[in-house]
């Protein structure tokens, strides 16, 4: 949040429709063993980190709410998904914000971490380790001439 | 006066980024009093965002590398207009240090001599030869890691080794070797070994948002830590808003506000101004006066003009198998294949390849959604898994050439939180940039095809890809056709220096930093030696 920004939060009616949204997005998944973005925890973390992007999160939930005739989240599953289609091409810049905090809040989580393989941990002050790899793998571009063009 | 009015000093630095803070530490030697003015903070390693959980989530936020988007206190809105190339920057001490990739090129011998070779732009009035024991001697400050006797250079000798291969750079290198392309590993500002009080890279990730390890070399914790102890003041949250003149012409000092917003006023002997390729015009369109209505050291109306940024050709591609992601430097390889003038290409000039490694877990995410390719509903989890770490990346950095038509002007509207007008972008892409980025995209793709890559995809330009801010108070030996001369002293006001990458001729193809910080300590001793013989304001 900038120095000077004020939490602001969603009415309940723009909460309901950003959850229902963003298990659209990301739907829990038997497969993976995966979570859905609605999962409770991950949902509190989208609705304090819309930070920059609240004016762009109301914005596309104001448009998405016109394209439901009301509430999105009060939709049948298939109308549901027709107004979800119509949005993803018409939400633009508002909708994209939405979309890359919900992404922000759900590749985070501890639980999509670790089915992802991740340690689910801050990369400071472990690290990471990088092969050192085989230099020896430069040795046809050591055998070049100059390459750089000669200055008078 | 309206303000609090300082004791003089005899230089005054603008700005604490990389060339200000390379030119503090040289001049420092001299004995004189030095202030430095920088208008944002020191950033401390706990702040920086791999500290936390939410790394990736801050690069769009306290750490975004637009300022816009940032927005912090201490940053000033750019207007960017139309401009398909958006400024990027940081405002605190270290500057744009503080987020670069530390990939750190020099320029070639050849950019000095862009007239004679190829018949376009202007040639600058040094050269490689000349500056080259001040590239040598800011490797050494800066600790720089690297590979001694790529055939793209002349020879040099990074003062550490490189950064490691890993897996994506495995891979980049066979395929390179199979088109029989040339590839080297980066010179970078990157510590790999403990290095003057630095600990080495563990790899954190990408290094744009600031190294917690302090393997990185911003400038805070390189030129800065050696330039305080010598003597030389830095005062932060200062934010200048214009220089001063005297009857004389010459510069008195500079009027700032500091974080309350009040005004001072701080005399100076000489003032040096180091504030990147659109601060610096800025500040100088802004420093007006009966002397100087259009601005200070003006008289060319060149401030503010020829402004490149490198475009960036950005394209990428996913294997099968798991390369390194995000984990270490992001560029720990270049390609100088296509750097030096080819006509039978359609263009002058060239450019370097730079070869990525992967982006972090939730950027991918991001980056695929917005093309298109990630989708909503049940096949995420399962298109998700075939870019997790699997993403080779290359970007074409393209030299741009000068157009007196890009420049940097002050917005008739747009002001920062103490009113000093903003800075607005005029750019466009001229066709030799167009044609040099197809072609960089289309190698790109040759490679990623050699490398087994599918699922390509490219951003060309990179809109948030205005990293390096070059040409806007250009140097040369003729007062009509530059702002300062052959040694960064304004033609104008004989005791104002500009030492960031305002001054650049041209652009060359590479990330400009390394250079940039090796004029500053060209300038410095230029600044030393005409101090010893008085000549300094003649």
């Amino acid at each position: 949040m900038g120095p000077k920004m004020q939490p602001r939060t969603l009415t309940d009616a723009e909460a309901r429709d950003l959850r229902v949204l963003a298990g659209t997005m990301i739907p829990a998944s038997d497969t993976y063993k995966m979570p859905g973005a609605d999962d409770a925890l991950i949902f509190a973390d989208i609705l304090k980190s819309l930070d920059r992007d609240f004016d762009d999160a109301r914005a596309a939930l104001a448009h998405l709410a016109k394209l439901s005739g009301g509430s999105y989240a009060a939709l049948p599953p298939a109308r549901r998904a027709e107004v979800a289609a119509t949005f993803k091409q018409e939400g633009g810049p508002a909708l994209f914000a939405v979309n890359r905090v919900v992404l922000l809040c759900y590749y985070r989580d501890d639980r999509v971490m670790r089915s992802l393989g991740q340690e689910p941990r801050s990369p400071f002050p472990k690290g990471h380790v990088v092969e050192q790899g085989d230099w020896s793998l430069l040795d046809p571009v050591k055998a070049r001439p100059p390459m750089w063009r000669k200055v008078k | 006066m309206a303000g609090e009015v300082h004791d003089k000093v005899d230089v005054l630095i603008v700005g604490s980024g990389a060339s200000g803070a390379a030119a503090a530490w040289s001049l420092a030697e001299t004995r004189m009093r030095i202030l430095c003015l920088e208008q944002g903070d020191w950033v401390k390693p706990t702040d920086y965002p791999t500290n936390g959980r939410d790394w990736e989530a801050r690069l769009f936020g306290d750490f975004a590398i637009n300022p816009n988007r940032r927005a912090r206190e201490t940053d000033y809105p750019i207007n960017n207009g139309s401009s398909p190339i958006q400024v990027v920057n940081f405002n605190g001490v270290g500057g744009g240090t503080i987020m670069y990739t530390a990939h750190y090129p020099r320029l070639h011998p050849s950019d000095f001599r862009v007239k004679s070779l190829d018949g376009v732009a202007d040639d600058w009035p040094v050269d490689y030869d000349l500056l080259e024991p001040f590239f040598a001697e800011n490797d050494r400050v800066t600790g720089v890691s690297g590979l001694a006797g790529d055939p793209a250079y002349p020879f040099h000798q990074p003062p550490m080794p490189p950064q490691p291969l890993g897996k994506t750079g495995k891979r980049f290198g066979e395929t390179l070797n199979k088109l029989g392309w040339h590839w080297w590993p980066s010179d970078s500002a990157i510590a790999t070994v403990e290095y003057d009080g630095r600990a080495p890279c563990i790899n954190l990730g990408h290094c744009t948002p600031g190294c917690a390890q302090g393997a990185k070399a911003s400038t805070d914790i390189t030129y800065w830590q050696h330039a305080i102890r010598a003597g030389v003041e830095l005062r932060t949250r200062a934010r200048v808003r214009e220089i001063t003149v005297g009857p004389d012409g010459m510069a008195t000092g500079a009027i700032y506000y500091d974080a309350d917003g009040k005004e001072h006023f701080q005399p100076a002997e000489m003032v040096i101004v180091a504030c990147n390729g659109i601060g610096t015009p800025r500040l100088m369109l802004n420093s007006q006066s009966g002397r100087f209505p259009n601005g200070i050291a003006n008289s060319s109306g060149l401030v503010g003009r020829n402004l490149m940024f490198h475009p960036f050709a950005h394209t990428y591609g996913y294997v099968e198998e798991p390369l390194d992601g995000n984990h270490g430097a992001q560029l720990p390889l270049w390609s100088q294949e296509f750097y030096e003038t080819d006509r039978s290409r359609g263009f002058v000039r060239g450019y370097t390849l730079q070869l990525h490694r992967g982006a972090g877990t939730i950027v991918d995410a991001i980056a695929n959604t917005a093309r298109g390719f990630l989708p909503w509903g049940e096949d995420h989890h399962k298109v998700y898994r075939t870019i997790l770490n699997r993403k080779l990346g290359l970007s074409a950095i393209c030299e741009d050439l000068p157009e007196e038509h890009n420049r940097v002007t002050l917005d008739p509207v747009l002001k920062d939180s103490n009113g000093i007008p903003a800075p607005k972008i005029e750019y466009t892409l001229s066709d030799n940039s167009r044609k040099m980025m197809a072609h960089g995209v289309a190698r790109s793709k040759e490679i990623l095809a050699a490398a087994g890559a599918t699922n390509i995809g490219g951003e060309s330009p990179i809109l948030n890809g205005g990293w390096h801010l070059m040409g806007t108070a250009r140097m040369g030996t003729d007062p009509e056709r530059s702002v300062v001369n052959e040694w960064g002293r304004s033609h104008d006001v004989k005791n104002l220096f500009v030492i960031d990458g305002s001054i650049w001729v041209t652009s060359g193809g590479v990330n400009p930093t390394s250079t940039i910080q090796a004029l500053a300590l060209y300038i410095a001793d230029a600044i030393k030696q005409r101090l010893s013989n008085a000549t300094l304001f003649d």
